[in-house]
């Protein structure tokens, strides 16, 4: 067990080790003292306060990573997720205020709502691709404007809340019934104190429950086995039976509707927002992209990955009243990542010449010389 | 020029040796692709390389250009010992390669391809009229009339394959390898290439060819190389002296096993029954890839489909299992199965072994258990309902690596870490521990080694004995000689000729197989 961790995160480390030595290198060019600056990053951190807001923060990246990583099992690039979820937290978020339901139905709704606007944008480039053979990272990257574009109209016309005479826009507030009361008292019960106004946001559980169902669905279906053949090998997933339009139609449309999901920490948990508008996050797709990368398409990876995004972010926030760019926080994560890629590739290539070895090692013992000299097919057992 | 029987001009039998390779032996991991080559090839020849698909010729020609280094062996050019350690080097020396399937830019022009990656002029300007020069001039010189500024997209078939050698000449080559330069040429383009090449030799070039078409060979070529099953059987420096038997015979092997008599396990009940299938083209305007084919596998029979590689064999084997769309009536065990999913067919009981183990028969990175489910995946006791049965799965695996002796540390190992040999008996463990009515097996023995070829043959028969009909699809004649109960020849996508298996002879196979002999029984 030690040694599957151990195995596991060798390759991180020595990513994040790069990132840091390339920061630290980008630190001194713009004359600043790395380890001061590291020292001022570290302090950022080191309080209750902040590991809240790194984990309310990493919650909705971990989504979005989540989200493509579906597709990512299947080869399918879904870079379309920013429009799914920003049209979809558009539209969830409008019919969330807009009925009257009990606490136990209302979340559920927002949710139905979320993510069937999720899938079925996202749908539109799988029936493209099945039909007239589009090529899906093209068509999700334009369905993300015309999304984009969709949701300014559709807020801008039909969805704006009238109260304060429409100056804002944005939609109506999340009635109480649909909003997902914060985690506090469960970690007060523990003996976690906070500040005033720091909030676990109750989002946190579902997305744990995603990431649950995301590893039983791809390790322990059916379908998933499926989906991670079709991904891998094509032709073998013909050949077994596997219909590959069913599967980019199905896959496309979980990857969406899981990508529906980004916006409802904010609409459903987070007190500033409780809807959308013009201040809704509105990047988060294309961060889901790299985390899936960084947590190579595993819940806990992915887990992982976002909680690393966050507390980067976290920690620049104090750095430029200090006089150190923040942009360093950017240069930590881009080098982060692709040393990571770097590394994991390195360590398979790795472990597969290794497993080739042992595999040939082990059964040259009985590569005992064939029966016969010439074999005919007329052999002699029958 | 040329004359019209055996073989052209002697005078290059005492030319000097322009290329001599020696004992060459190339592997790749679970296939020996090369295993003890020797080539020797004349100054201003044409030399042609005869040998079954998969007998090693396109390795031997990589192996030339430098596409790839020999596991053993030397290259000899112009009598010094070269390492070819890319394509690069290989042209330095004056060698280079004609591919079969033309790599050309169709949105160019003649003269723009072919001055690709070898601009005249500086780095910074391109001198286009010397490029137009140069290939006028080489065109002129070698009979090789193309238009400089013709594009690419309306050129014909055989214009494109003048551009492809003019490429090559381009650079300088004076010894030039095709590929199976007339698989895609109509007859009469294939008498105007000769013509051309035999024009490159009279101006001093070499060429090797590669082939499988006997009496183009015969007709054109100064000498033949005869290769089997990764080794030279046969150097022939004057063809005139062999026949197009002579040489189906050294492909295939003159030491076929005489097929002892042995107990027929045919039956009467007819477990499989296609008629008129119809494989279109999906090509506008080709020839159907299947046509009209129409036979009856019964229980305990092992029907056999010989002919070229090539001729609809691969396409009705693909049709069978519901890979490609085809028309007319497939009965397996009384039910029409023509309308029938891939799936739904495998739930009905057909097992499939598929030409190329590693293209779609198997998920490289996949463990061996996870394999084992493939194409049974939703049936136990792989699955229960809508989910993955882990245990399930993990036993029956552990069962096929015991039955059908496949060798492996273990069950969750990855499939690319066996030999070739046993991920084919992980696969044929895998289709036959289904029970399928009939099997349809493509090549089941192509690229293992000797011993995991008598286990797959054993496995067969034994099958065959306890009720299995098998649709056997193998460019291995001996294999198919040895194995079948029936023996259908494709060409053209047709059926022409039924043999007997116990009489026929593998070079009556072979003229068969080439339309060198028609009707049959």
């Amino acid at each position: 067990m030690l040694e599957r961790i151990w195995r596991a995160s060798l390759a991180p480390l020595v990513a994040a080790a790069a990132a840091i030595l390339i920061s630290s290198i980008a630190l001194l060019i713009s004359g600043n003292n790395p380890i001061n600056a590291f020292l001022e990053m570290w302090k950022t951190i080191d309080s209750t306060q902040s590991v809240v807001i790194i984990i309310n923060t990493a919650v909705p990246l971990y989504v979005s990573g989540v989200a493509v990583a579906i597709g990512f099992k299947m080869n399918l690039f879904n870079i379309g997720s920013n429009g799914q979820y920003i049209l979809a937290a558009l539209i969830a978020g409008w019919a969330g205020a807009a009925v009257s339901l009990p606490p136990l139905l209302h979340v559920p709704f927002v949710f139905l709502v979320a993510m069937s606007v999720g899938g079925s944008w996202a749908l539109i480039a799988a029936i493209l691709n099945v039909t007239r053979n589009v090529n899906v990272v093209v068509s999700t990257i334009m369905l993300n404007y015309i999304g984009i574009g969709l949701t300014a109209f559709l807020l801008s016309e039909y969805f704006r809340d009238d109260a304060n005479g429409g100056l804002v826009a944005q939609t109506k507030v999340m009635p109480k019934s649909a909003q997902l009361p914060a985690l506090n008292p469960i970690f007060e019960f523990f003996g976690f104190n906070f500040a005033p106004g720091v909030q676990v946001l109750g989002f946190l559980p579902f997305a744990i429950l995603l990431g649950v169902l995301y590893h039983i669905l791809l390790n322990r279906s059916l379908f998933g086995y499926e989906l991670k053949l079709s991904g891998m090998n094509a032709d073998a997933a013909l050949s077994a039976g596997v219909n590959p339009k069913k599967m980019v139609l199905i896959t496309l449309f979980m990857s969406g509707a899981v990508a529906g999901m980004i916006g409802l920490p904010f609409l459903l948990a987070d007190p500033t927002f409780l809807k959308y508008g013009d201040a809704f996050p509105f990047q988060l797709g294309f961060t889901g992209l790299g985390l899936a990368l960084l947590g190579r398409n595993s819940p806990v990876g992915i887990a992982a990955a976002a909680i690393v995004w966050a507390t980067i972010e976290r920690a620049t926030q104090r750095l430029g009243p200090l006089g150190i760019p923040p942009e360093i926080g950017k240069i930590l994560q881009g080098s982060f990542l692709l040393a990571a890629v770097i590394a994991y590739e390195v360590v398979r290539r790795r472990n597969d010449a290794a497993a080739a070895e042992e595999a040939a090692r082990a059964t040259s013992v009985d590569q005992s010389p064939p029966p016969q000299a010439e074999p005919s097919p007329i052999g002699a057992s029958s | 020029m040329m004359s019209d029987t055996g073989g052209a001009s002697t005078d290059t039998a005492n030319a000097p040796i322009a290329i001599q390779l020696t004992d060459i032996v190339k592997r790749f991991p679970g296939v020996i692709a090369n295993d003890g080559v020797n080539l020797t090839v004349r100054k201003g020849s044409v030399h042609a390389i005869v040998g079954e698909n998969g007998a090693g010729k396109s390795t031997l020609m990589k192996t030339l250009y430098g596409a790839h280094q020999p596991n053993e062996g030397t290259i000899t050019v112009n009598g010094h010992d070269r390492v070819f350690s890319s394509p690069k080097d290989a042209i330095a020396d004056g060698i280079g390669m004609v591919f079969q399937a033309f790599m050309l830019a169709v949105n160019l022009t003649v003269w723009e391809n072919i001055v690709l990656g070898q601009e005249p002029g500086t780095k910074l300007s391109l001198n286009t009229n010397e490029a137009r020069t140069r290939i006028r001039d080489l065109g002129e010189r070698y009979g090789l009339d193309v238009d400089p500024d013709a594009l690419i997209s309306d050129l014909g078939v055989g214009d494109k394959q003048r551009v492809e050698i003019l490429k090559v000449l381009y650079r300088g080559a004076d010894i030039l390898i095709l590929d199976e330069p007339t698989a895609v040429l109509v007859p009469q383009e294939v008498d105007s290439l000769f013509e051309s090449l035999r024009e490159l030799t009279e101006q001093g070039a070499t060429i090797v060819f590669i082939s499988h078409k006997l009496d183009e060979v015969l007709k054109h070529a100064d000498a033949i190389t005869v290769i089997r099953q990764g080794k030279t059987v046969g150097e022939i420096p004057d063809p005139s002296t062999v026949t197009a038997r002579d040489l189906a015979e050294m492909m295939v092997g003159s030491e076929l096993p005489t097929p002892e008599t042995r107990q027929s396990t045919v039956t009467d009940i007819a477990v499989l029954e296609l008629t008129d299938v119809t494989v279109p083209n999906t090509e506008a305007g080709g020839r159907d890839a299947v046509r009209d084919v129409s036979f009856t596998v019964h229980r305990g029979e092992i029907v056999g489909i010989a002919g070229v590689e090539g001729n609809g064999q691969s396409e009705l084997v693909r049709a069978l299992v519901g890979l490609l769309p085809s028309t007319g009536h497939m009965v397996l065990d009384g039910d029409e199965i023509a309308a029938l999913s891939t799936r739904e067919r495998r739930d009905a009981g057909i097992g499939y072994i598929s030409e190329d183990r590693q293209k779609d028969g198997l998920v490289l990175p996949f463990t061996l258990w996870e394999n084992a489910a493939l194409g049974h995946q939703h049936r136990p006791p792989f699955a229960k309902g809508p989910w993955m049965n882990v245990a399930g799965t993990k036993e029956r695996t552990e069962k096929i690596v015991d039955e059908f002796d496949v060798r492996t540390p273990g069950i969750n190992v990855p499939a690319f870490t066996l030999s070739g040999g046993n991920q084919q008996k992980l696969v044929v463990g895998r289709e036959m521990t289904a029970e399928p009515k009939v099997l349809v097996a493509a090549h089941p023995t192509r690229g293992v080694d000797v011993g995991a070829q008598s286990v797959i043959w054993d496995i067969l028969k034994d099958a065959r004995a306890a009720g299995l009909g098998t649709v056997l699809v193998s460019a291995d004649l001996e294999e198919l000689i040895g194995l079948s109960d029936r023996l259908l020849v494709m060409l053209r996508g047709e059926i022409v000729a039924e043999v007997d298996p116990a009489t026929v002879t593998p070079a009556d196979l072979g003229s068969y197989m080439t339309g060198a002999r028609t009707g049959a029984h």
